[in-house]
């Protein structure tokens, strides 16, 4: 086991390690610099900014005073805006995990209700239901969606204001982003308690004369649940990337808008901090996850 | 009774072959098997082809091809052309509701007496039909997810066998690079990766040109981060058929290890890489999609569904047509690969079934 985590973790950190580098030359191929567009600054104000933000030096030893930099915890500033990205980041990143969050925990629960009950009830009308709409939901892409219910909602039947400062009503984005999380879990409950439903122990504890309510949550619930959990990495994934989307329509400014908007101004530094901060993180829920998987199931060896 | 039955010894406990009679004609009949034997592969056809949601998705998928084959040939507009009037551009054809014409279009059509080729979606901001737009945005969508799988299986499929069939090492090392890649964020690689090749491939010249640069760098990016799911999926198979006895019958004949891999170990792969394959195209028209709706998709006029939606957003109260027409297309292509993709599993290979 100690081994097993040792070895993630440290491939974790190579991942990360890189991603950075990835990040750093891709970004540095892009033509044009951050202060390419602004035509009318002299070309001494231009070499005293490039100065300033170290652009004036070769990559690697850009990419050197840039890592040396982050291990202080100094993600340095933004070429565009001149604020502080470890300040932008936090700020953008609770937007983003409030909405985030709540879509993954939306889509976990109504996902292992509904995938639960499908396979309960097999074969009946609720069962087809719930199949077809969880088939149809893994179809429409989220920005369908998110224009949609946005067009719906705030505009049509006018229940939900539009998002601004004062009213942020956070219903809508979660929604775009919990459905296709949503329907995927429902499918994996459903598939995988309908396989422990037929193990032998469960036959078993129904002969003891277990009562239903304690076979299903106990005994069969249990068991089910161990595939949702490797899922939980990748729904995280999705989300996140999702955001940008959502966020966009929904005019939030979240964490994947910064990377978007960073792409296009070429800030290299807010480029660098949302990558290694996204990839971090997702790289850290995977491990979490899949550590997790081999408690829960002592079935899985170790390699 | 012949009379070269062997002799029974009296001590043993053999059954007495005297004790039987040879069969009639009639019950030798009884054993004649009268179905025509079948293979796999037809096997298989059969059990899709009586899954009723497979069938359907065939038809669907069938039906959109056939549109975006022919309508092209029967529709007299083209994808970037603004409708004209006399020479000029036809100020009265913006934004058209389905089936309707513009009134340089009615006084023509009074004038002449000929009915003019009707806009089944209407037409666009810039006054072009907006049937004919969706259909090569559904003929960009599809093949931007057909050749971005094809370059996933390619890529996908020699590396898995490589590292399944040569084990040890190589394998550990093939697999440390995949578990690095797999691990990557995909869309902020995706998203980076394209501005990059966006950027570098322009300019550039001949097959890179014709086919658009956002084009082509999808399908670098894909090929380049999406082959490693592919790459796993085969190595496992791989690993699990290649401890197989006919794999040891045909090594210790002699036989070389390209012919072991394609003949004894590939076709047993092949379910999982049909299946995975299916359900890749869905995958990269969603992506492709995403793409378009950030901007890096492929380039104006050439619209793909993805792009044709996003810009449909920005007249969305006025034409909520215009978004619905892209994005059901996508939904149902989405859809019908979807369960063709799990009726192909369910029929290839049930063990699968999740």
């Amino acid at each position: 086991m100690a081994r097993y985590v040792c070895k993630r973790v440290l491939l974790a950190i190579v991942t990360v390690f890189i991603i950075t580098l990835i990040t750093f030359f891709t970004m540095n191929a892009i033509p044009g610099g951050p202060f390419n567009s602004e035509k009318a600054s002299s070309p001494q104000v231009r070499a005293a900014l490039e100065k300033r933000y170290n652009l004036d030096k070769p990559l690697p030893e850009q990419y050197i005073l840039y890592m040396g930099g982050l291990f202080q915890g100094d993600m340095g500033i933004s070429t565009k805006t001149g604020r502080d990205i470890r300040q932008t980041i936090t700020e953008s990143f609770k937007v983003s995990a409030k909405i985030g969050g709540l879509a993954a925990l939306l889509a976990t629960i109504v996902g292992v209700i509904m995938g639960s009950i499908a396979a309960l009830r097999r074969n009946t009308v609720i069962d087809r239901l719930i199949v077809f709409f969880s088939t149809l939901s893994t179809a429409v892409p989220s920005f369908v969606l998110a224009t949609l219910l946005l067009y719906f909602f705030c505009i049509r039947l006018d229940w939900i204001s539009v998002w601004d400062t004062e009213n942020q009503n956070i219903i809508l984005p979660v929604i775009a982003l919990a459905l296709y999380p949503t329907a995927y879990i429902t499918r994996l409950t459903k598939t995988s308690m309908l396989d422990v439903l037929n193990q032998d122990y469960i036959r078993t504890a129904r002969a003891k004369g277990v009562a239903r309510p304690k076979v299903i949550f106990k005994h069969a619930l249990r068991n089910a649940l161990i595939p949702v959990i490797t899922y939980v990495g990748p729904m995280l994934a999705y989300i996140l990337t999702g955001s940008m989307v959502v966020e966009s329509i929904f005019t939030i400014g979240g964490l994947g808008s910064k990377f978007v908007t960073g792409i296009t101004n070429r800030d290299y530094p807010m480029i660098m901090g949302t990558t290694i901060f996204l990839a971090v993180l997702m790289v850290t829920m995977n491990l979490i996850s899949d550590i997790v998987y081999k408690i829960v199931d002592p079935r899985i060896t170790f390699d | 009774m012949s009379e070269d039955m062997p002799k029974k010894n009296p001590l043993s406990l053999q059954i007495d072959l005297k004790k039987f009679e040879p069969a009639t004609e009639e019950e030798k009949k009884q054993q004649d098997v009268m179905s025509k034997s079948t293979t796999f592969f037809r096997d298989s056809m059969k059990k899709l082809f009586r899954n009723p949601l497979a069938v359907f998705s065939i038809i669907v998928l069938v039906l959109i091809l056939l549109v975006i084959i022919f309508a092209p040939m029967i529709v007299p507009y083209g994808y970037s052309e603004m409708l004209k009037f006399n020479g000029t551009k036809d100020k009265t054809a913006m934004n058209l509701a389905p089936f309707t014409y513009s009134v340089n279009e009615q006084k023509y059509m009074a004038e002449h007496g000929v009915k003019l080729f009707p806009h089944i979606f209407g037409t666009d901001e810039l006054s072009r039909d907006y049937f004919i737009r969706v259909v090569y945005g559904t003929r960009v969508s599809l093949a931007v997810g057909f050749f971005a799988s094809l370059i996933v299986l390619v890529i996908g499929v020699l590396y898995g066998s490589i590292s399944g069939y040569c084990g040890g090492r190589v394998d550990l090392i093939m697999m440390r690079i995949v578990d690095v890649i797999y691990s990557l964020p995909d869309m902020l690689v995706i998203i980076l990766l394209s501005v990059v090749l966006k950027e570098l491939l322009d300019g550039s010249t001949g097959i890179i040109a014709k086919l658009g640069t956002n084009m082509v760098s999808i399908f670098i990016v894909f090929g380049m981060l999406y082959w490693v799911g592919m790459a796993r999926l085969v190595r496992g198979q791989i690993l699990s058929v290649k401890e197989n006895e006919y794999v040891l019958a045909a090594k210790s004949i002699g036989t070389k290890s390209s012919r072991i891999v394609r003949r004894h170990i590939l076709p047993n792969c092949l379910s999982v890489i049909i299946i995975t394959t299916a359900l890749q195209i869905p995958s990269a028209i969603f992506t492709e999609s995403f793409l378009s709706f950030i901007g890096l998709g492929v380039a104006a006029p050439m619209p793909s569904l993805g792009s044709l939606a996003n810009n449909a957003r920005q007249g969305m109260q006025s034409y909520p047509y215009k978004l619905m027409f892209p994005a059901l297309t996508i939904c149902l292509i989405v859809l019908a690969l979807n369960l063709l993709g799990d009726g192909l599993r369910d029929a290839l290979d049930p063990k699968l079934r999740k």
